[in-house]
């Protein structure tokens, strides 16, 4: 049954990617102008033509440029001019690089919120200051400090993965059940061996779900703070082809930024299933 | 002086402090038991007296308000694993498999044994209460009753000189509690194991224990009488109840718990010889008080 209902599902999904794909091609149609009774000549002097090109790119037009830049992603062709792969590269280098630092201040730091109701008690004020503030607020005074776009994005990525890893950590960590903790007392359990046998793996789903909304944000504002600082990177990439005015290739971009967050989530969620356990 | 016996308790108290506005509630106080070693003691009292509490304090994870608990006259201060506990919630780790759980507890007591040792530990006792062949699944895989003997096995595995047991087989139903009270008794009788276990159900009692604490409720709960079962060794769930004591021993333990304390037990007249003839108790649920 579940097996004819993903077959159906992904029936209709495919006849609804095929009527989306139809509306775009048919709205995107060269369009005839009227140009009554002028001259042909005087037309064509003006630019105008019978048949109209539509400003929007056709179906044809994306397909084209999927192909274009999938052919050969790794080109180098000057500072302006990389081929997507090298720009992904570069987006998916600080993502990365910003949410492992992250990961190593926020678990430890949620570990200790989550345990010690005093440090939950005192640190919880920064942290609810801290985390409404819009990551890119901090841009500038990243960029002043630092004095490097591209490290400055990292940090942006630091700042905005840090609070949803720590505080479901701290979470995590603070709903551990109490007759696991009382079966490592009554075992003389030491206190390493209790938080990396007990309360990490008890804790480990929800700590994988903060890492999960951690990563979706990260994704989410890589591509606003490379368009503001530049350089490199698939957010710079797009705003390159919006200065170009070339919109085939913005609209490639994005559908690239949506699979390969789609991808980033993917891995999450994996994760998140190999270190989840049913309760009894 | 005969020799202090294995576990002594003395005046012990708990007094929880005052919710806002309110008098401080003292659960139980002036407990004075002891435990002998190779004792089976049960203790048996209405909801809320404070048997968790006086578990959690002999378990070393509750501190009394007052009093003392000496263990071979040394005086408990905290958990450790000469006392094995087994969770009224069983409380494996959901995470690791049956074989795991318990090698958990084989390792944190047996730091120095080899894999190879760690694993004929573990399966030494999994095989005691018959769970090889379950051996490697997930406690959620298993039956509750599954699941409340790997508890056993992982507090038997660490040769604990007590065990600690909180009712251990009262989420059970009343057949597979059947089952594993069997068990139990065989493994206490093979090994001479000391027990101290919590129970809601009178039969149990009877067939596990050697002497049994009775409670008055609380608060200012008090252990009122500590009766010596009468029922000779060994005995058995079948058998039970054709020994002439039974229903005398029966009636006093259900007489105490409805109507509150009345003369100890084998202060009254002995049982009379008759009562071989009263009749076989109905089958259906066993009587179990306040379960
Ligand atoms: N942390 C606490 N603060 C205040 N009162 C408490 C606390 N823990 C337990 N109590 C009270 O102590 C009493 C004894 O609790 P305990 O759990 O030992 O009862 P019990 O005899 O084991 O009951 P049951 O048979 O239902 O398990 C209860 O009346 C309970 O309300
Ligand atoms: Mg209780």
């Amino acid at each position: 049954m579940s097996q004819s209902l993903s077959l159906r599902a992904g029936i209709v999904s495919i006849l609804l990617l095929l009527a989306f794909i139809g509306a775009w091609w048919g709205a995107t149609l060269p369009t005839q102008v009227d140009l009554g009774d002028m001259d042909p000549e005087y037309a064509a002097m003006m630019g105008l033509d019978s048949v109209q090109e539509s400003d929007i790119p056709t179906p044809g037009d994306i397909g084209s440029a999927i192909w274009t830049h999938l052919s050969d992603p790794f080109y180098v062709k000057g500072s302006n001019d990389m081929g997507i792969g090298i720009q992904l590269a570069h987006s998916l280098w600080r993502v990365l690089a910003g949410f492992a630092l992250a990961a190593l201040v926020a678990v430890p730091l949620g570990f200790l919120i989550g345990m010690s109701p005093l440090m939950h008690k005192a640190l919880d004020p920064y942290i609810q200051i801290l985390k409404p503030i819009s990551p890119l607020a901090w841009m500038p005074l990243a960029l002043y400090i630092i004095q490097d776009a591209s490290i400055s994005s990292i940090f942006v990525i630091f700042i905005c993965s840090i609070w949803p890893m720590m505080v479901n950590t701290a979470y995590g960590v603070a709903s551990v059940r109490d007759d696991w903790l009382a079966v490592a007392k009554t075992l003389e359990v030491g206190p390493i061996k209790k938080a990396f046998k007990v309360i990490l793996p008890a804790a480990a789903p929800t700590i994988l779900t903060g890492m999960r909304i951690s990563m979706g944000i990260a994704w989410l504002v890589i591509v606003a703070a490379e368009m503001l600082v530049g350089g490199t990177g698939i957010g710079y990439f797009i705003w390159n082809e919006w200065n170009n005015l070339d919109l085939a290739n913005v609209i490639f971009a994005i559908l690239l930024i949506g699979v390969v967050g789609m991808i980033l989530d993917m891995i999450f969620g994996l994760l998140g299933k190999v270190v989840s356990y049913k309760e009894v | 002086m005969t020799t202090p016996a294995f576990i002594q308790v003395d005046g012990l108290e708990k007094t929880f402090p005052a919710p806002m506005g309110q008098a401080p509630v003292t659960v139980f106080q002036n407990l004075d038991f002891e435990i002998e070693k190779g004792e089976f003691v049960c203790l048996i009292g209405h909801s809320g007296c404070g048997k968790s509490t006086i578990l959690n304090i002999l378990a070393g994870l509750d501190a009394a308000s007052d009093g003392y608990v000496f263990m071979e006259n040394k005086e408990l201060t905290g958990p450790g694993l000469d006392r094995g506990v087994v969770f009224q919630g069983h409380a494996l780790m959901p995470w690791l498999t049956v074989r795991e759980n318990v090698a958990f507890a084989v390792k944190s007591r047996f730091k120095r044994h080899s894999k190879d040792e760690v694993n004929a530990q573990v399966e030494k006792y999994v095989d005691m209460v018959g769970l090889t062949p379950a051996i490697d699944k997930k406690p959620h895989q298993l039956s509750g009753g599954m699941r409340q003997r790997v508890g056993i096995a992982r507090a038997f595995a660490i040769e604990p000189k007590m065990l600690l047991m909180d009712e251990p087989f009262g989420a059970l139903d009343a057949l597979t509690r059947g089952v594993i009270q069997d068990e139990l008794l065989a493994i206490c009788q093979a090994t001479e194991q000391t027990v101290f276990m919590i129970t809601h159900d009178v039969d149990e009692a009877i067939l596990l224990a050697d002497k049994i604490l009775l409670m008055t409720n609380g608060p200012f709960a008090e252990v009122a009488e500590c009766a010596y079962n009468p029922l000779k060794k060994p005995r058995s769930r079948q058998e039970m109840h054709h020994d002439g004591h039974y229903y005398p021993f029966r009636n006093h333990l259900m007489d105490f718990l409805v109507n509150g304390p009345g003369t100890p037990y084998g202060e009254k007249t002995q049982p009379q010889e008759t009562v071989h003839t009263e009749p076989e108790p109905a089958p259906g649920p066993r009587q179990v008080v306040n379960g």
